[in-house]
């Protein structure tokens, strides 16, 4: 009977095009509106790297003032000073771990018609790429024994690569940054981050990094960060004097392939903490922590409120939608009493009007989510072009496609519940005049 | 076949009641051809509704082809209403927006018949009132005795036991009302029980058994069938006795 009462809907609908047309509108622009809200804000909480973000976890240590948290509520900074995070690197207890900063450079191109420009880039280890396994087109990753020989190299992004070399294997050219020249030794392909998590403390939603370098370089040419910087007390004057300093500019991810290495490196840390209290550092109580990819973007707010509430108020809207169609299913099935009635003379059940009733709810539920997705389509071209930092969110996937046709399909039905109901609940008798 | 034993039937509002039917009694026997008359009001309709399990009754016994009807839930007189009744309707009660095929194929979608069996069934029904070369037609697109005639072949599509009909005629001419009853007729010989509800008397006429209703209760009946009147032009068509019909006066 599904299917007698699909072709029925469907003729239903032909039946009554205006009637149709604002059931399907209706419920087309609520679906629209809270699933462009919705595919925003699940693209950007959504898990980046699945297969292992449980393990590869972010450091966090509680250098702060005695007097003072980092955070009211006792969290701990969100970044690592350059002495503990060479620390932490020079010990190794991680399976790949690696200390990186923003840093912005102008770039000299060899090119004489391409002016310098300046680019954002990362430096970092090796194990980044081990970690974080961005695609390489050419080449690949410098190596350990290059960072351990603070070789000047460089991984450049594909943009980059397109600007300054066309898109060719440049791979053992040079490019010169900021007046020194770097050996590239891999160009990535295209990395579709939905949110570059690896650096939330400088925003979930920047631009790619268009270059990446050793750490152990960019240290030896004093290279500052271009990204945050907080401090409890002075950093002191000079280069080293910074680098000595309880400033935190560094954030420190390692890759801990099992519970029980997490659990190894929990007491590690907690062992390096104490024993920098016997040095006078960290006089806050221990207070480390370690969370996993997807704890720490929960943490930093990658969804933000904004977004969160603005997708409230478009569920809303989809409510409103509904109570809509909630009435003009009622017009529309008030209408149909003398078939109801007949349909209950020829043998029809209470429970078949209600099947077949509540299939052509789901039919305008169908019809309202293909519109509903097509004006969600717009809705995210829309975000995109006005908000670009959401560029790389505002898509629409198979899951947020499957989620709206359902969506629509579903509040349609339940919108059509009631309606449904009544037209059960006609009495055959007084419809018809036997 | 239809047989009702002091059958009540009240309508309460929080101001009034209404009885609709009062110690009603009937037997139909199978095979007959019934009609039922009275004033507009008199519970005719009432008494062709709960006949036709479209409304409950409030007191009384009612046995449909010796089922007992009163502990029935819903899907089960559904069922029964389905297999064992067909209505024909004084306005058609066609659905516009489906053919004669499909309008013939309501009752059968809920019988549950394949696909292969409903196509049968819907040409033969459709052939025997006439109409098997317009099943693609619209209700639109044919005239009133037409679409009643659409409305006889829906009605006996799933072989009904038990035929009731409202004015059958009412919306018609007397051409195409002449048309009709032939056909009813017919199809009582061929041994389907027909009610049917009619202010015509000459129609009643043809019935073999009239019963009518004032005020809710059965005031006047034929003790025993009668020949059925023939239309001007027909022969006679038989007695009771002639189609083998078992033919019965009022419990």
């Amino acid at each position: 009977m599904f299917s007698y009462y699909l072709q029925l809907g469907m003729r239903s609908l032909r039946r009554n095009p205006i009637l149709t047309a604002l059931m399907v509108i209706g419920i087309g622009l609520g679906i629209a509106a809270s699933m462009t809200t919705l595919t925003v804000m699940h693209l950007m909480g959504s898990d980046p790297i699945p297969w292992k973000s449980d393990k590869l976890h972010y450091v966090q240590l509680d250098n702060w003032s005695a007097d003072n948290s980092y955070y009211d509520d006792g969290r701990p900074p969100d970044q690592v000073t350059y002495r503990d995070a060479v620390a932490l690197m020079e010990a190794g207890k991680a399976d790949k771990q690696s200390a990186m900063f923003k840093l912005s450079l102008p770039i000299q191109p060899e090119n004489k018609e391409l002016k310098p420009f300046r680019s954002l880039g990362r430096v970092a280890y090796t194990d980044f790429f081990g970690m974080f396994e961005p695609p390489f087109k050419y080449g690949g990753p410098w190596s350990h024994d290059q960072d351990a020989g603070h070789e000047r190299v460089v991984v450049l992004g594909k943009d980059m690569n397109e600007k300054l070399f066309g898109g060719q294997d440049s791979v053992g050219r040079t490019v010169r940054m900021d007046d020194i020249d770097y050996t590239i030794v891999g160009v990535l392909d295209d990395w579709k981050l939905r949110s570059r998590y690896y650096d939330l403390t400088n925003g979930a939603f920047e631009d790619p990094d268009e270059f990446f370098m050793p750490f152990t370089a960019a240290i030896d040419l004093k290279q500052r960060s271009t990204g945050n910087n907080s401090c409890w007390k002075s950093s002191g004057d000079g280069w080293d004097a910074y680098l000595d300093s309880d400033c935190v500019w560094i954030q420190m991810w390692v890759q801990l392939d099992s519970p029980a290495r997490l659990a190894e490196y929990k007491s590690f840390l907690d062992s390096y903490v104490n024993e920098q209290k016997k040095l006078g550092r960290f006089p806050r109580p221990l207070n480390n922590r370690l969370l996993d990819v997807n704890e720490w973007m929960a943490d930093q707010e990658v969804v933000s409120r904004d977004v969160q509430v603005q997708t409230g108020l478009a569920f809303a809207f989809l409510v409103v939608c509904l109570v809509n169609t909630v009435g003009l299913l009622l017009a529309k099935f008030t209408r149909k009493s003398g078939e109801i009635g007949l349909r209950r003379a020829l043998g029809a059940s209470r429970r078949e009007v209600f099947s077949q009733f509540l299939i052509e709810s789901g039919v305008v539920g169908l019809s309202g989510g293909v519109l509903g997705l097509a004006l969600t389509g717009l809705g995210l071209l829309a975000v995109r072009a006005l908000y670009s930092e959401y560029k790389t969110v505002a898509h629409l996937d198979w899951t947020m496609i499957f989620v709206t046709v359902a969506l629509a399909v579903v509040s349609s039905v339940l919108a059509g519940v009631y309606p449904t109901w009544r037209a059960c609940r006609v009495q055959p008798a007084a419809q018809l005049k036997i | 076949m239809l047989k009702m034993t002091h059958l009540q039937k009240v309508y309460r509002t929080h101001l009034i009641e209404t009885h609709a039917l009062r110690d009603f009694s009937i037997h139909v026997r199978e095979g007959e051809f019934v009609a039922v008359t009275g004033p507009s009001g008199s519970g005719k309709t009432t008494f062709l509704n709960i006949a036709g399990l479209l409304e409950e009754f409030s007191g009384g016994e009612f046995l449909l082809d010796g089922v007992n009807v009163s502990g029935l839930n819903d899907n089960a007189r559904s069922k029964l209403r389905n297999e064992k009744i067909g209505f024909i309707f004084q306005s058609f009660n066609l659905i516009p927006d489906l053919n004669l095929f499909d309008n013939v194929d309501v009752p059968l979608r809920y019988r549950g018949f394949g696909a292969a069996e409903r196509k049968k069934r819907i040409e033969e029904s459709l052939t025997r009132v006439g109409l098997a070369s317009r099943m693609k037609h619209y209700p639109s697109e044919l005239s009133g005795g037409q679409q009643q005639r659409v409305a006889i072949a829906r009605a006996l599509a799933g072989s009904p036991r038990l035929l009731l009909a409202d004015e059958p005629t009412g919306n018609l001419d007397s051409l195409m009302a002449r048309g009709v009853l032939e056909l009813l007729e017919e199809i009582n010989r061929q041994g389907t029980t027909i009610v049917m509800v009619t202010h015509d008397p000459e129609l009643a006429a043809r019935a073999q058994r009239n019963v009518h209703v004032i005020d809710g209760q059965v005031t006047d009946f034929d003790e025993a069938p009668r020949l059925r009147e023939v239309a001007a032009g027909n022969a006679d068509r038989g007695s009771g006795a002639e189609s083998g019909r078992a033919v019965g006066a009022m419990d």
